[in-house]
This record gives structure tokens, sequence and C-alpha cells, in this order.
């Protein structure tokens, strides 16, 4: 049985004041297996998002479903952690005290929390950033803070949302590592939402390409490459080969996508 | 360049700029006193007024009225904050308790609490109750709007990250919309504290025999204006006071919001 099962999920948003509603996503289906690592490809607009707020909870199908180890997906929980592509990281809180929120909320006793919290903080490398309050840091520091933080949860699944989009070409290379190497290490179930080809190759078991608006899974191409993998596979000819394809396939989506737009 | 478009300035120079309009304003007052400009029926020196100061706290007791003042206000301004935050927090994190109350608190909050005093008077008589009923109702609308406003502008992300790090309703209330909330709420009271110093006086201009307004009103009679404006200046400078305080304290409690 597949960890994750989204099973003919639309999405259609209302029209405001009596406008015409957006259809953002056809019936989708997609299943994940665990320890899988999927991401999905597309371009802007193309409901890759909504796709991935509807399996947090935080967003409703019109239709269809999403099931997590066979239960229908209803509402966030802490089993199905996210980080956000903006910053999320609660400014009255410290670093660690992030990474504890989780914790706290499940009322874990507070040296326990500690521990973990502390495990996480070595892994993500924060170590001497504890004690700060996130203005205090760069935005990668807080994008790890935030990927700390759901996996200080540990859970089930874990959901990011174009989680490096806001980050510099040199820190998003280097995010890219930090996850795939905790990845490789734990081997969570994990969906990627991007829309760099890079970063989709790069990460991915699977890259999941989306259509243009109304978005659907439009191919679904598994990446073949060795693990662990290195910033060097970037210039493998076999990694070439991926992207040439995948450029392929996006650049059509995006031109539809931009002759779209109004 | 001076003028330049929010750029900073020092720390030194924004407390000798600060300190250089009182210089001016004293100075102004000192030209137009001693220079014979101005009739001292009308406007004391800044000397006369000092020692009609010294007086009324020396002889006759006007430390008496101040203290009574500042109950009026501190006493007036708590009881509003107590039913105005939570129920401003409500309103913020609930739609429908915001629904039920917000149209007649946008209606109340514009009726003059100074003329509620006649009213209040037949109500409360000219007692503590009076007062401090006239500074509940004159801050307590404005912060229930203010404080809805705070919290119902909550940062939708940060609820939802929480929601998928396992908070419940009450958690994303209490452990997030809260916190966040709090330096703005604590903005919003300072503000409104404000605001309860011109409803205390006007309280006491009107049927009161004791309090800072009394003792402006009364030295209107025997035409004392030394008095009247050491009375007006007092307030000015408590409030400066309370104002560094309160800026001070939210400074401490929330160093992650400065």
């Amino acid at each position: 049985m597949a960890k994750v099962a989204i099973e003919g999920v639309s999405r259609v948003f209302p029209g405001v004041n009596g406008g015409e509603a957006t259809q953002a996503l056809q019936p989708t289906d997609l299943a994940i297996q665990e320890n899988d690592f999927i991401t999905i490809l597309g371009p802007s607009g193309c409901g890759k998002s909504t796709l991935l707020r509807i399996v947090a909870g935080l967003d409703h199908p019109t239709t269809g479903r999403v099931l997590l180890d066979g239960e229908p997906v209803s509402r966030p929980g802490p089993e199905r952690g996210m980080v956000f592509q903006s910053y999320t990281l609660f400014p009255w809180l410290t670093v660690r005290e992030n990474i504890c929120f989780g914790l706290r909320e499940k009322a874990m006793p507070a040296p326990r929390q500690k521990e973990i919290a502390d495990y996480f903080i070595g892994k993500t490398g924060l170590a001497g950033f504890e004690n700060h309050y996130p203005k205090m840091l760069s935005g990668g520091m807080q994008q790890r803070t935030a990927l700390a933080r759901a996996l200080a949860n540990d859970p089930k699944m874990l959901l990011l949302d174009e989680p490096f989009g806001a980050l510099d070409n040199q820190t998003r290379a280097l995010m890219q590592e930090l996850l795939l190497g905790i990845w490789e290490a734990d081997r969570k179930t994990v969906l990627f939402v991007t829309h760099d080809i890079d970063e989709a190759i790069f990460m991915a078991n699977r890259v999941a390409v989306m259509s243009a608006r109304p978005g659907r899974i439009k191919t679904i191409l598994p990446i073949d490459l060795p693990h662990p993998r290195l910033y060097t596979m970037k210039t493998t000819p076999e990694f070439s080969a991926y992207k040439a394809r995948l450029t392929e396939e996006i650049r059509t989506e995006s031109i539809k996508a931009a002759s779209m737009a109004p | 360049m001076i003028f330049e478009p929010l750029k900073p300035v020092s720390r030194t120079s924004r407390i000798i700029l600060g300190a250089v309009f009182f210089v001016v304003f004293l100075g102004a007052w000192s030209l137009v006193t001693w220079g014979g400009f101005i009739d001292q029926m009308f406007l004391k020196t800044p000397l006369d007024t000092l020692t009609t100061g010294y007086a009324l706290f020396a002889e006759f007791g006007f430390h008496k009225d101040v203290g009574i003042t500042l109950f009026r206000v501190v006493g007036g301004f708590v009881l509003a904050a107590l039913v105005a935050v939570p129920l401003g927090i409500l309103m913020g994190a609930f739609k429908p308790v915001e629904a039920f109350f917000e149209p007649f608190i946008s209606f109340a909050r514009y009726l003059p609490a100074s003329a509620f005093i006649p009213l209040l008077i037949l109500w409360a008589g000219i007692g503590e109750a009076e007062k401090l009923l006239v500074i509940f109702i004159g801050s307590v609308f404005q912060v229930i709007l203010m404080v809805a406003g705070v919290v119902g502008s909550t940062r939708r992300d940060l609820v939802e990250a929480a929601y998928t790090l396992g908070a419940d309703a009450s958690g994303i209330v209490k452990r997030v919309m809260l916190p966040g909330a709090a330096p703005q709420i604590a903005e919003t009271l300072r503000l409104v504290l404000g605001w309860a110093w011109t409803y205390v006086i006007v309280a006491e201009l009107v049927g009161a025999e004791t309090g800072i307004g009394h003792m402006i009103m009364d030295s209107q009679r025997m035409l004392d204006t030394g008095q009247m404006i050491f009375g007006i200046f007092l307030i000015g400078v408590i409030g400066l006071v309370t104002d560094f305080a309160f800026k001070w304290v939210n400074r401490k409690l929330y160093p992650w919001a400065f």
C-alpha cells in the first residue's frame, strides 16, 4: 500500500464577487511510497503548491481525497511536517524554542525537548545560534531552523513548498545537500515542490511534472542517479540528459502558462 | 544632508534635539512674560509658575490631588484593559465573536466619554465610581477594537505552520496569536493611557472636589494662571514619565520585537 495516495484530487477556487471560478488543479492521482522522495516540478501558477497544501490539510480538495496510511486527510497534523517558502519561524521564540514548538504542543517533558532540539541543531549546523531570535538570522539559517523544527516533530512525511526559493544560489545548493544528506540517513517520505529543474532532479527519486493551469501531473520521471549524491553530480552527462528532457517538458508548459497570463 | 528621508539620527543628536525644543520653548515663554509682552494676569513667568507650584505642594497639599488623579486614571484604565484585552483577543481570533460585537462597539466608540458625565453623575453620583466610569467608557471601546485588529492581523502563515506542527485551536490562540500580538497590544495600551488622561481631567472639571482637574478649575475662579499652567504642565510631565516607563517595560518584555 502506498504511504500517501492522492486520488482524483482537484481544486476549484470560487470566483470573487461573482467573478468566474478558477480551476487550479485538475483531478490528479499520485501514489507515494514509503521513503520516497518526489519532487513536483511545474511552471508558476500550475497548482503545485495547492496540491501540496491539500496533502498538508491546509486546503481542501473540491473533489477527490488524500489518504495517509489509508486514512483520509481532513486537517493539518503533526505527522505531516511542512516547510514553507516564506519565513515562518515564530519571531518571539529563539531558534531552540522554535524547534521545540511541536514537541511542546505534544506536552513532551522539557529535558527531552531540549535533547531532541539539540540533536537537530547539530544536524542542521545551527550550533552556536540556539538562543538567537529569527530576525538575527540569515534567510538560509531561518530555513534550516524551519527544517529542524519540522524534523524534530518526527513526522511520517515531510512536505516542502519551495523551501529554498527565496535563497541565493550558493545557499540554495548547500541547503539541497543538507536536506538530501538528512534524507539519505533517515529516509523520510518527502514531497518537495519546486520550479527549479536542477533542484527537482538533484533531490528526487521521481520527478512529477505538472502541466500549466489548470494543473495536472503530466509525466512522472524516475531519477536513476546513485546515492549519496554530491553537488558534482549536477555536471554529469546523466544529470544533463534528465535536465534536457525536463527542460523540454517544462518549456511547453511555461509557454502555455505565459500565453494564458492576463 | 539633514533632510534625507528616513536617515537615522544618532542617539546623542536625538537627545540634544529633543532638549533644544524645551529650551526654545522656555526661552520664548521667558521672553513674552519678562519682556512684558503679555499681561501677568494671563500668563505668569516661568519662575512664578514654578514657585506657585511649589506652594501648591508645600501649603495646599497638592500631592493628595495628584495622588487621587493618578488613582483615577490608572484605576479606570486597568478596569478598561481587564475587560477590553480579553474581549479584543476573542474578537480577533474568532470571527463569529467579532461579527457579534463589532457593529455595536464601532457605534459605542463614537460616543464621547465626556457626554456621559452628566448622566453618570445622575447614576453614580460625584464619587470615585463616576470618575472611573468616565475613563472606563472613554478607553474600553477603543482598546477592544485596536486589540481585535492586532490579533486579527496575525500572520496566516505562522498559524498554518503551527497547525502543521500539531497545534490545536487553543494552542494557536495561546501560543501563536497571543505572543505575536503582545508587543502591539502593549503599544495600544500605552496610546490609550494617554487618552485616559484627557478623560480624567474632563471628569474632574465637572463635579469633583479633588484632583488636578479640580485644582485647575478652582484656580480659574481665583484668576491664578500660574497654578493652572503648573497643573497642566504636571500632567504633561507625568504623561512623559509613564510613557517612557511603558516603552522601557515593553522593550524588556519583548526584546524580539524591537
